[in-house]
């Protein structure tokens, strides 16, 4: 037998190599189809298991993105706004047809842990499966049953409008290899039961990093800069870590009231995307809203010493601060505003939250104070939760602008807002 | 002095720029049909119309109301010359006690303005701010359709009928 030389043998060598690197390749790139089933008839799951998946559900905001506004519950038809372009929610509804109701429970489960539709479509992450990948094979089980047991609609989501090359799904294979680390959470064992229960749920069902953690130029969280902040539907989202701009630093004690209840006296409402997150969790079991709180508590960390005295001081001067202004120099235009129109439930010990309490004002953009005022807060119809009238009638924008720059200055220790009269146009258009 | 145009009259008024609209309405300038029902904008018995939107006056500071149009009840009309939307209130009889029905015809009064064919739906979601403790709601719907429809054939006045029914006799 002749040897072969040096030569060929390299050759031989980059030949089966680029071969593997291509199947490897085809296969990330063309995943296998599941074939369709018959939708499974509700009598196929057991209660208990749909119950918690009910919960489950209430904990990863499904209805919200799902649903567009106005529309029917989970089909789908909500449009993300991301950097690419509008992305639709997809109907989750198990009609066969437009929905999911031909997914297998296997199908559902490759969806969640590797953001693969059913048939082997690479799922844009908007759906955030780099998160919910975490979740448990149980509690997969559980969403799927929650989800194949609701009513049935037919719509069509409308098609994404992403600008090339957003629009080729095959990309999204470098961009999970890049950063989607797949499987279910693992407990840390020098942590107890509880943080390790709000940790899994935390960093995987309800996906909050998703909006509190700064993102990339490819939309990926930037894992360096975990909790950092970030925005959703150009409403700031809060830094949920050191860097919380909170002016008494939350606990889990406030944390839990505040995520169970939609209120809490030292910081306020939700307002905005939070407001329906803080609704879908009323429906969550309370302990797993506490866990919650005792994780994200962790992760925001203890305040120093430093920073608890000056947060003592502030609430100190806040109860003792006089009920009327001082009126011999007069009141500037911004004063006016808010001693006649917001003092009445937001001076201390009334219904809203003291200012100098709220991160709204001690935020980087005026976004959220703009959109507060102008939207109020309204609970959603029928249900329970704080109130606060919309003053987009009441009030016009420069007086909206006076109030907020007085606000600002009076009530946070931050420099004033630049772009304040460009926000407020921008909201008014409806860029949000 | 703070001037306000309340009903297309121009009034002067010597108070703290801060004052809530609905004191300077019912203690400067007699205008008693808003109410102070909750003074925190959560009940609508204080509802006005400035510059066509409705607005809780008890929560609106005189000041920034300058060189802006104010609406009250009393600008729609009166005993003797009720406008459509007080007839169909009467028609309806969409009163118990009275105390929110200012503020309801107030809110209604900026939806019909906005829109000349709301459906219940609409109606319903656009009065939610205004509450009523005694149960008028139904009939309070009832009025707002009535009054929709009143608008539309600008059959504005009874004073106006008779003048009709002797014509076509």
């Amino acid at each position: 037998m002749r040897r072969r030389s040096l030569g060929s043998r390299l050759l031989l060598g980059v030949l089966l190599t680029l071969i593997v690197i291509v199947v490897v390749a085809v296969a990330l790139v063309f995943r296998l189809p599941y074939s369709e089933v018959a939708t499974p008839e509700r009598t196929a799951f057991d209660a208990a298991l749909i119950n918690k998946g009910a919960q489950l559900s209430a904990i990863g905001n499904c209805e919200t993105c799902h649903t567009a506004p106005g529309g029917a519950r989970l089909a789908g038809g909500r449009a993300v706004d991301t950097p690419f372009g509008k992305i639709y929610s997809t109907n989750i509804t198990p009609d066969r047809a437009t929905g999911i109701g031909a997914w297998s429970e296997e199908a559902f489960h490759r969806a969640m842990r590797e953001g693969i539709g059913r048939s082997g479509q690479h799922l844009y992450p908007a759906f955030p499966y780099d998160h919910f990948t975490k979740l448990t094979d149980d509690d997969i089980k559980a969403l799927y049953a929650y989800t194949m047991t609701r009513t049935p609609v037919k719509a069509a989501a409308p098609k994404n409008d992403l600008k090339f090359p957003y629009d080729i799904r095959e990309l999204l294979v470098g961009w999970n290899l890049l950063y989607l680390n797949s499987g279910a959470y693992q407990p840390d064992s020098s942590k107890s039961a509880e943080w390790n229960r709000g940790a899994y749920l935390v960093e995987g069902l309800a996906h909050c990093g998703s909006c509190h953690t700064p993102r990339n130029s490819f939309g990926a969280e930037k894992s360096d800069a975990k909790f950092g902040g970030g925005t959703a539907d150009n409403w700031t989202a809060p830094a949920l870590n050191a860097s919380s701009p909170a002016p008494t630093p939350w606990d889990a004690e406030h944390l839990a009231t505040y995520l169970q209840t939609g209120f809490d006296g030292r910081h306020g409402a939700p307002a905005g995307p939070m407001a329906e997150v803080v609704h879908n969790l009323s429906r969550a079991a309370p302990a797993d809203i506490k866990a919650m709180a005792v994780y994200l508590a962790d992760v925001i960390g203890p305040p120093s010493a430093e920073r608890k005295a000056k947060a003592d001081a502030l609430v100190a001067k806040v109860e003792s601060a006089p009920p009327e202004p001082a009126r011999d120099a007069g009141l500037s235009k911004g004063a006016v505003v808010y001693w006649g129109a917001c003092a009445q439930c937001h001076e201390p010990s009334r219904l809203g939250v003291p200012f100098a309490l709220s991160s709204t004002f001690s935020l980087a953009s005026p976004h959220n104070a703009l959109h507060i005022i102008i939207d109020g807060i309204h609970p959603p119809a029928g249900e329970a939760g704080p109130i606060m009238p919309s003053f987009a009638g009441a009030l016009t924008d420069a007086q909206i602008v006076d109030l907020v720059k007085y606000a600002r200055s009076s009530f946070s220790d931050k420099p004033a807002w630049a772009n304040v009269e460009d926000e407020i146009r921008r909201i008014k258009n409806g860029d949000k | 002095m703070i001037k306000l145009s309340v009903n297309g009259k121009a009034q002067e008024i010597d108070v703290d720029p801060d004052t809530p609209l609905l004191y300077v309405l019912r203690d400067d300038l007699q205008l008693n049909a808003a109410k102070f029902g909750c003074g925190l904008g959560q009940c609508g018995a204080c509802t006005v119309i400035v510059d066509g939107e409705a607005v809780f006056s008890c929560l609106t500071p005189v000041s920034v109301l300058e060189g802006r149009e104010i609406k009250t009840v009393e600008g729609l009309g009166s005993e003797t010359d009720p406008g459509p939307l007080q007839r169909a209130f009467m028609e309806e009889q969409a009163a118990q006690c009275g105390y929110c029905t200012a503020g309801m015809m107030m809110r209604a009064q900026a939806l019909l303005q906005k829109t000349t064919s709301p459906s219940d739906a609409d109606i319903i979601a656009f009065m939610e701010p205004n509450l009523c403790r005694c149960g008028t709601q139904h009939r309070v719907l009832n009025a707002v359709r009535k009054a929709a429809s009143l608008m539309k054939t600008a059959q504005a006045s009874p004073a106006k009928q008779p003048a009709a029914q002797g014509a076509a006799q």
